[in-house]
């Protein structure tokens, strides 16, 4: 592979505060150095990144690949296709697939099929109870020795609290976080929407804040007891987001995802049964947005994860209550954080691209978020002042399902590399 | 738009005349009274109705039965022009069969409100016969409809329009026709 | 005269005072035609009306198949049992197929809130809601204000309260939004296990006791309250709701003046309403009823010609001259 340098850009390094103007050299799926006028010896093609911004790629810990399982709504390939073209350079696979990635096989499956799609970097996680029926743990030790990061029953809560507790102990052992969904079922039942004004006005049954807030306090007090380190999926209420603060004030290993729906739509959204608006957890309201944008720029919460969640073309075209939950994210999940928070000012750019690279990977002990000499080079180049719309038949993954379509948006990744190699280049060529 | 351009064609005592006169003539038809029963259709032909039953009233000394009828739900054109908002009352004094029905209408023109008129009087009973007075026959026939009594005959042309104002209604009596770029 | 009422009856929540006024307006010729020796007029000969029944429903197809019929459409009645939607067709499909068949307007029932207004969407029929899931059932709510018109002459300042299971009524939702639109003060009362998040934020007081609403009321809107849901836990038992709740002659004799008592029916007698007080003198239950086939027949009527904007047309033209 020739060596690459990236001639000019706005280089970004959340991992060291490193925000100026200089070259990044690619040799050897490394970065090799950084610098200005690193000059362009032969053999080295370069690239004119002039006005646009250099940062590590993107990492997404929270994604649904649908593989196996569900092969018609995406795969392994276009899922990881849909990440690069996103600009994500990593991405977490929730094992809620069919079968359930509850044992070292399946594990082992998805690295392999990651390894042949040959696009984003992909870490599984494996399940917390053997076929997510929330009974019995599943093989912690064998998953994580197959390549597993974390362990999580996604889509499900952890409805047993003796099960959440022998699940923190046990991934104490193997130093991954267990991913909870956090959701206290018997108040959450039947529920297609957050419970307020609008799901009254709708006549919608509603899934009131608390039933997370319960969850997000169980787990919170479980990782006190347990010492373990509790990851919790995306938060969606101001509630969570106070519990998750006090938690972080005694010290406890308690980390935080939101998904960049949360953080701009309310529940508003599902006006006119809009099923693109129908998520779990549900899009809650303005006040829960205001405190879920402040603990993303304070560190409360920890990162950005899309919870990308294809559905089949048609899924979405019916009743409310009859529609799956769940969007896809991975293609539209920097333009719409950029939009809004950081032409919003809600956070500067740097705060944006750590909340989405070096924290995530911090969070999860994942490599990459991070532009340093010698660190794999998993690279975006991103064109912030691209104006775009939104057309879900453009994009790369399998499904459709967003509620953004339509929307013009700001920001979006030009070249993305994973290991030095070209992944994703914004005119639509690849590899 | 220019101003809308109106010639009278019967003034209020005009109209009076005709009024006594159709009265008259209503009373000729139906030899009397006896089975004789006044429908006036909405809205000004209840009112016209109402007219020629007083002046038989008081010309006989015999009260003359008299009904409303609203043909909206008769009509044969909802799906063309849309469902008029406002239906008016439908007011059947007593049962039809064997009685002599005079329809009173303000304005005859394609004959499709009397047709209107016809299929729901059937709906009410079987009168023995059914005649029709109008105050103006304007021409321009659309069914093979004519009437029995007429007040004033008139030539219109296609595009303009005939107003009757009735005191009742419109604070005084007269018959207008209203000319082509007056239709607001 | 603004646009009459669109293509889609699917609630009360977006119509103007205007549109609701026009539907109860053009309701009471209707009324005559049920006492018609002939109960029947044309004016929707040739139109083909589908009633969806996706939910069982006695009352309130029977009422619509009335209105319809006496207006002289062509009806047929598909319900869930049986069909095609219980072997798996999404509503999606349902709608296609109706398309299809080139009907003209669709009365749909159906669990799902939002239903009406999802096939609405979808075809170019019109579509009447007769209900969906705990949204909306604007007819119910019409008829309902028709009944309270003719009885007071008026609506605006009275006050009316609905009295059981908000939370799961779309009877409640319709009434709540029909009443504001005109003007009325409208209370809600029942234990709080049945209410609505936010429900005081519609602009609708509030009652935890019966007696508290029976005093302040002109009109009591009793909903039905469905068996399952002392299974499901909102409350502890028939007996207790009866005690707590129930509008019995004993609390309206009570009252410090006379009430008006509407029940949408079918009603749970001795459970939400004594038996005394259905068939006594301040129940005005069966004249809902009738109302039921008029403001039905309106509505049909009003969205058949559908094109509003040549209605408006033919009004100017058939109004009287200006001075």
């Amino acid at each position: 592979m020739r060596p690459l340098l990236l001639q000019g850009g706005r280089v970004i390094d959340p991992s060291r505060d490193f925000d100026r103007t200089t070259d990044v050299l690619v040799q050897d799926g490394k970065i090799a150095a950084l610098g200005a006028g690193l000059g362009s010896p032969d053999g080295v093609d370069v690239r004119d990144v002039r006005g646009k911004v250099v940062a590590p790629g993107l990492v997404d810990v929270h994604v649904h690949l649908r593989e196996p399982g569900n092969e018609d709504v995406e795969t392994i390939a276009s899922g990881t296709r849909a990440a690069v073209a996103g600009g994500f350079t990593a991405v977490c696979a929730m094992p809620n697939t069919d079968p359930v990635t509850d044992n070292q096989a399946a594990v082992g499956f998805i690295v392999r099929q990651a390894a042949r799609a040959g696009l984003a970097r992909v870490f599984p996680i494996g399940a917390i109870s053997v076929g997510q029926r929330g009974e019995h743990l599943s093989e912690f030790g064998e998953m994580v020795a197959a390549g597993a990061v974390a362990v999580s029953d996604d889509g499900k809560p952890v409805v047993s609290s003796h099960l959440m507790r022998t699940a923190l102990e046990y991934a104490r052992t193997f130093g991954v976080p267990v991913a909870d969904h956090c959701e206290e079922p018997t108040l959450a039942t039947g529920g297609v929407m957050h419970e307020g004004l609008v799901s009254t006005r709708l006549g919608l049954k509603g899934i009131p804040a608390a039933a997370e807030e319960i969850m997000v306090g169980r787990d919170i007090l479980l990782a006190e007891l347990t010492g373990g380190h509790v990851h919790l999926c995306h938060m969606s209420t101001r509630g969570s987001v106070e519990l998750i603060r006090r938690a972080k004030e005694q010290g406890l290993r308690v980390t935080a995802e939101v998904t960049p729906h949360h953080l701009t739509l309310t529940d508003h959204a599902c006006e006119g049964y809009d099923t693109h608006a129908k998520m779990n957890p549900p899009l809650r309201e303005a006040a829960d947005v205001a405190a879920l944008r402040a603990a993303l720029k304070q560190g409360v919460i920890d990162c950005i994860a899309s919870d990308h969640a294809p559905h089949a073309y048609d899924a979405k075209e019916a009743a409310f209550d009859d529609a799956p939950f769940g969007i896809v994210g991975l293609e539209t999940a920097f333009a719409v954080a950029y939009t809004e928070l950081v032409l919003g000012g809600a956070l500067t750019l740097p705060e944006l691209i750590a909340r989405m690279s070096s924290a995530p990977a911090a969070a999860f002990r994942l490599p990459g978020g991070a532009l340093t000499p010698g660190a794999p080079a998993d690279i975006v180049v991103l064109d912030i002042t691209a104006r775009w719309t939104v057309d879900p038949a453009n994009f790369h993954s399998k499904s459709r399902n967003s509620p953004f379509a339509g929307r013009t948006l700001t920001g979006r990744p030009v070249l993305t590399l994973v290991g030095g190699a070209v992944v994703h280049e914004a005119d639509g060529t690849t590899l | 738009m220019s101003r809308p351009e109106r010639t009278t064609i019967l003034d209020a005592r005009a109209l009076s005349r005709a009024l006594q006169r159709m009265a008259v003539e209503v009373l000729e038809l139906a030899h009397g009274t006896e089975d004789l029963l006044l429908m006036g259709i909405q809205r000004r032909g209840v009112e016209l109705a109402e007219r020629i039953a007083k002046q038989i009233e008081t010309d006989e000394g015999v009260a003359v039965p008299r009904g409303a009828l609203d043909i909206t739900l008769y009509r044969d054109d909802l799906q063309t022009v849309g469902p008029k908002p406002v239906i008016g009352e439908t007011r059947i004094p007593g049962d039809l069969t064997g009685k002599h029905v005079v329809i009173v209408d303000d304005v005859l023109y394609t004959g499709r409100t009397v047709r209107a008129a016809l299929d729901e009087l059937a709906d009410f009973g079987r009168p023995k016969r059914i005649s029709l007075c109008v105050l103006v026959d304007r021409g321009g026939r659309e069914l093979p409809i004519q009437p029995d009594i007429v007040g004033k005959q008139v030539k219109v042309n296609h595009g303009e329009r005939v107003d009757v104002l009735v005191q009742e209604l419109d604070g005084r009596d007269e018959v207008e026709v209203v000319h082509k770029g007056g239709l607001g | 005269m603004t646009a009459l009422l669109g293509k889609d009856l699917v609630g009360l929540e977006h119509l103007s005072p205007d549109q609701i006024r026009l539907i109860l307006d053009t309701a009471e010729p209707f009324k005559e035609v049920s006492e018609r020796p002939i109960k029947k007029v044309p004016a929707l000969r040739g139109k083909t009306i589908v009633n969806l029944f996706f939910e069982a429903s006695t009352r309130t197809r029977i009422s619509f198949e009335f209105a319809e019929k006496r207006l002289s459409a062509d009806t047929v009645n598909v319900a869930a049992s049986g069909s095609s939607v219980q072997k798996g067709e999404t509503l999606v499909d349902t709608a296609k197929n109706l398309e299809a068949m080139r009907i003209d307007m669709v009365v749909i029932r159906h669990p799902s809130s939002g239903a009406a207004q999802f096939l609405g969407n979808r075809i170019r029929s019109n579509v009447v809601n007769a209900g969906d899931g705990q949204h909306e059932h604007p007819t119910q709510a019409l008829l309902d204000l028709l009944t309270i018109r003719d009885r007071y002459g008026k609506i605006a300042g009275l006050k009316v309260c609905l009295v059981g299971d908000i939370l799961h009524s779309r009877v409640a939702r319709s009434n709540i939004w029909g009443l504001l639109k005109l003007g009325a003060e409208v209370g809600v009362c029942g234990p709080d296990t049945l209410m609505p998040r936010g429900i005081e934020q519609l602009g609708v007081c509030r009652f935890r006791r019966i007696e508290e609403a029976i005093e302040w009321a002109d009109v009591l809107n009793v909903l039905r309250l469905q068996l399952e849901r002392m299974e499901r836990g909102f409350i502890p038992s028939l007996r207790e709701y009866y005690r707590v709740f129930g509008v019995t002659v004993e609390r309206l004799d009570r009252a410090p003046r006379e009430l008006t008592i509407m029940h949408p029916g079918p009603m749970n007698r001795g459970v939400e309403i004594d038996s005394r007080v259905a068939d006594g003198s301040h129940s005005v239950i069966l004249a809902q009823v009738t109302n039921g086939v008029a403001v039905r027949m309106a509505v049909l009527y009003l969205l058949a010609g559908g094109r509003p904007e040549l209605a408006e047309a033919a009004n100017r033209a058939a109004a009287p001259p200006p001075e």
